[in-house]
């Protein structure tokens, strides 16, 4: 593994919450198209998604998500201004506490009702 | 002190894959990885093969990977690498010899970039004037000593060897960004393909790497943006 700094941490994380998301969105598709066996099938299936595991993947896929668009924000900045890239480790802290600061009240609510 | 050198040696022929050999030489907290390289190379064990020209961090000969990072072993104290240290060859370049990587791809890159000014007209009597503020605008893509420690530290370059990489646009952006030079046109084209500039993730691997302190990703971020808004 090379010892990369904040940037490549910030990189790879990027890519893991993407494709974790890419992975989501191919599972919905299939579902969703479960309507085309009809109701019965569709509802049968779309239960599962009670089941704590599933909260617990929800969960998950929120963290994915918000780390991804506040990492796209970063890196948006990064190309629209090229100049504060000496700032782009204290930028990766924001977008990590902004994580943090919207994460633990969402996980929080959304974990709730399992116990 | 004493250290314990941990190195990625390759024969370069015969079959026997790359193996890890350790050598201790005692060193001064003081002195650079190269004098510890030495010290095994001159007293130890003469078939150990890197490159080294000037020692002392200018010609851009002994980049390696460090413990984990792109350094030159010339520039890096012993007392900040600790007891043991591990080397090994730069990646993404074949090996040629233990730390001896072949770097034709890396020229190839860099002259694929027209790295020398192309003026627009006749030659002056005299110099081609700019101004101290002229100057500045690409002084710090000058810096480049091409030892390829930026561009063999990047992920997009692992994966895809056909990648432009920071060094050759570095280089291209000390010439985009000149006000005498008149190529801008065709320095852009090259670097807008697919292999191109669009290549760079802002990883930022390459600016924590270079011994000269360029930021480099900024500057491929001044060349996209050119690219981008279609002037320099």
């Amino acid at each position: 593994m090379y010892r990369g700094g904040a940037g490549q941490w910030a990189w790879l994380l990027h890519r893991l919450s993407g494709l974790g998301v890419l992975l989501f969105l191919l599972i919905h598709i299939l579902d969703t198209g479960l309507v085309l066996f009809g109701p019965e099938v569709y509802d049968r299936v779309v239960k599962l998604y009670t089941h704590p595991v599933f909260r617990v993947g929800e969960v998950g896929l929120a963290a994915a998500v918000l780390y991804h668009a506040l990492n796209g924000i970063r890196i948006t900045l990064l190309d629209f201004y090229p100049e504060l890239s000496p700032r782009q480790r204290q930028i990766f802290y924001g977008v990590v506490s902004l994580f943090a600061l919207a994460f633990l009240p969402m996980a929080y609510l959304m974990l709730k009702p399992l116990f | 002190m004493r250290v314990k050198l941990r190195i990625k040696r390759f024969d370069g022929e015969g079959d026997r894959e790359p193996y890890w050999a350790e050598y201790e030489v005692e060193a001064e907290p003081t002195d650079r990885l190269l004098d510890a390289l030495h010290a095994v190379k001159w007293y130890q064990d003469g078939t150990l093969s890197f490159r080294r020209s000037c020692a002392h961090g200018v010609c851009g000969s002994d980049a390696m990977l460090i413990n984990g990072r792109n350094r030159l072993a010339c520039k890096v104290l012993v007392k900040d690498l600790g007891e043991r240290i591990t080397v090994e060859p730069l990646r993404g370049y074949p090996v040629i010899k233990d730390l001896v990587v072949d770097q034709t791809a890396f020229f190839q890159k860099y002259e694929s970039v027209k790295p020398y000014l192309s003026p627009e007209g006749e030659p002056p009597a005299r110099e081609r004037l700019q101004t101290p503020e002229q100057r500045e605008r690409f002084d710090d893509t000058t810096k480049c000593i091409l030892c390829a420690a930026c561009t063999t530290s990047c992920p997009s370059f692992w994966s895809n060897p056909d990648y432009v990489g920071p060094a050759a646009i570095v280089n291209a952006h000390r010439f985009l960004f000149d006000s005498r030079d008149a190529a801008t046109a065709e320095r852009l084209a090259g670097l807008n393909g697919t292999d191109g500039v669009w290549r760079c993730r802002t990883v930022f691997n390459c600016v924590e790497a270079c011994p000269r302190g360029i930021d480099i990703t900024r500057a491929i971020g001044e060349v996209k943006k050119a690219l981008l808004l279609g002037r320099t």
